[in-house]
């Protein structure tokens, strides 16, 4: 009985999660086009998107590895998923919470690309493999000031455990981003490049690089990559939401805050351009692991 | 259940709406009428409310748009794009060049009927069309499909032979993979 009950609450999870982050992306296309002074898609055009792309026949063959790729986009998607908790009192989804379950998902976060570039790699084409350098060495750029946003985090409050945090705010009734506000901006800054929006597109660049990693995935693969972008979003934006903002005693609450947080990096990316590769790297190295080594100086000193 | 027949009509109607309200579109810009594709994606005219959004790669798109002349040389590279396309899949033919050589009737060096080398699902006829005749291209096509009409892909399966030898005259040196969608 209580497999069920876990097993459902798993299915329940990743549903909300679909949902929230597909219409999500509805929504930025619409505010995107707002911005632009167009009338844009209507909010749900993801939806039919998708709808559309499963119905695609896929008669593309590179290899095993090629169609591996998005399945371990989704499985990272997923199983990130599944170690955030996703309201403060639990309720009926799923957290398999445990001691350094942090470190864990500072690990899970980045096999998703990981995989994706071993299924790029073998399609042969030459832009997925230039998108490929472009992903990893944006990645290598983002990750030290968000892991260091992290260790600050982890040496403030001596847990490492994302429920652990989230107690720790509870008990001192501040968010994190008040009581340790050098660690919020450097993860801030650190999402930017996460979310991949301008100035941070370098690796989708659909004008130069024919939409990058993903320009041999057609039809379901691209249904898959993009159900489990969606996904990934909402985890990102709920562990967001979980250190820094208190987490979220309700739906309501979480869709609010994590729409507010997701508008950060989506109204700085509509009015910019996009950055080379070597810019994207040196702002990563710059401000943001500046702030990051504040963040853990003050967690040590203060 | 699925393939009981009127179970699948509901499914294609269900699919074809789908399909018509999400066309991704590779614009090839093989000729000037290239040109009146900002346009039409950007603020003024805004294709993007009915669900037309630039694709970049062939792998990903629904309809390939011919903007303009084709020539000889390019028609090679059209072919490979348009068999790389995945089904369902739609061409439409821009401008006039496409329907019967346009401006180039005489000239030795571009292809005059499209539809004799790739099926053509709907024409925007003009030279150049405007953005509002590319739109209203696109509702016919859109149209099409919701209908169950915008059957292209597979008129092309279908008479491929035929097809073949009309793009064997003029492409002489023939060195093509196979694809077997």
């Amino acid at each position: 009985m209580e497999l069920t009950l876990n097993i459902l609450g798993a299915i329940a999870t990743i549903v909300l999660a679909f949902i929230v982050g597909m219409s999500y992306g509805g929504i930025v296309r619409k505010i995107t086009a707002r911005i632009h002074n167009r009338m844009g898609p209507p909010w749900y055009q993801n939806f039919i998107d998708a709808f559309k792309l499963i119905g695609k026949t896929t008669a593309i063959n590179h290899g095993i590895m090629q169609h591996f790729g998005p399945a371990f986009v989704m499985v990272s998607s997923i199983v990130s998923l599944m170690f955030i908790p996703i309201l403060n009192n639990g309720g009926w989804f799923t957290n398999l919470n445990f001691d350094g379950d942090l470190i864990f998902l500072i690990y899970i976060m980045v096999f998703g690309p990981l995989g994706m570039a071993l299924g790029a790699g073998q399609t042969g084409n030459p832009n997925s493999a230039i998108g490929v350098t472009r992903g990893l060495s944006q990645m290598v750029g983002f990750e030290i000031p968000w892991v260091m946003a992290l260790v600050a985090l982890m040496i403030q409050f001596d847990t490492t455990s994302v429920t652990g945090l989230m107690e720790a705010q509870h008990e001192t009734g501040r968010w994190m981003m008040f009581t340790s506000p050098f660690a919020f901006i450097a993860a801030v800054l650190a999402m930017l490049g996460m979310f991949r929006y301008s100035p941070f597109d370098i690796v989708g660049a659909p004008t130069e690089l024919a939409s990058g990693p993903v320009s041999e995935n057609g039809g379901k693969y691209l249904f898959t990559m993009m159900s489990s972008g969606s996904i990934f979003a909402f985890v990102k934006l709920t562990l967001y939401v979980d250190l820094f903002m208190g987490g979220a005693d309700n739906l309501i609450i979480l869709v609010l805050k994590t729409f507010a947080l997701y508008m950060v990096p989506v109204l700085y990316g509509i009015v910019s351009p996009r950055y080379r590769t070597e810019q994207s790297i040196k702002f990563f190295w710059g401000w943001p692991t500046f702030f990051g080594f504040i963040a853990i100086l003050y967690a040590v000193f203060v | 259940m699925i393939n009981d027949k009127n179970s699948q009509k509901i499914v294609d109607i269900i699919q074809n709406w789908a399909r018509k309200h999400s066309l991704f579109v590779l614009a090839y810009g093989t000729g000037c009428g290239a040109i009146e594709i900002p346009p039409t994606m950007t603020s003024r005219y805004d294709a993007e409310r009915f669900g037309i959004r630039g694709a970049a790669t062939p792998r990903q798109a629904d309809v390939l748009l011919i903007t303009g002349y084709l020539t000889t040389k390019t028609l090679k590279r059209v072919i490979r794009v348009y068999e790389q396309m995945q089904d369902p899949k739609y061409v439409i033919g821009f401008g006039s060049c496409t329907i019967n050589g346009g401006m180039y009737y005489d000239s030795y060096n571009t292809i005059k009927v499209l539809d004799k080398y790739l099926p053509v699902d709907v024409y925007i006829n003009g030279c150049m069309p405007r953005p509002e005749s590319v739109i209203s291209g696109f509702v016919k096509l859109q149209q099409l499909i919701a209908d169950g009409k915008g059957n292209g892909a597979k008129e092309y399966k279908e008479n491929l032979e035929s097809y073949r030898a009309n793009q064997k005259k003029i492409i002489p040196n023939w060195v093509m993979p196979d694809y077997n969608w």
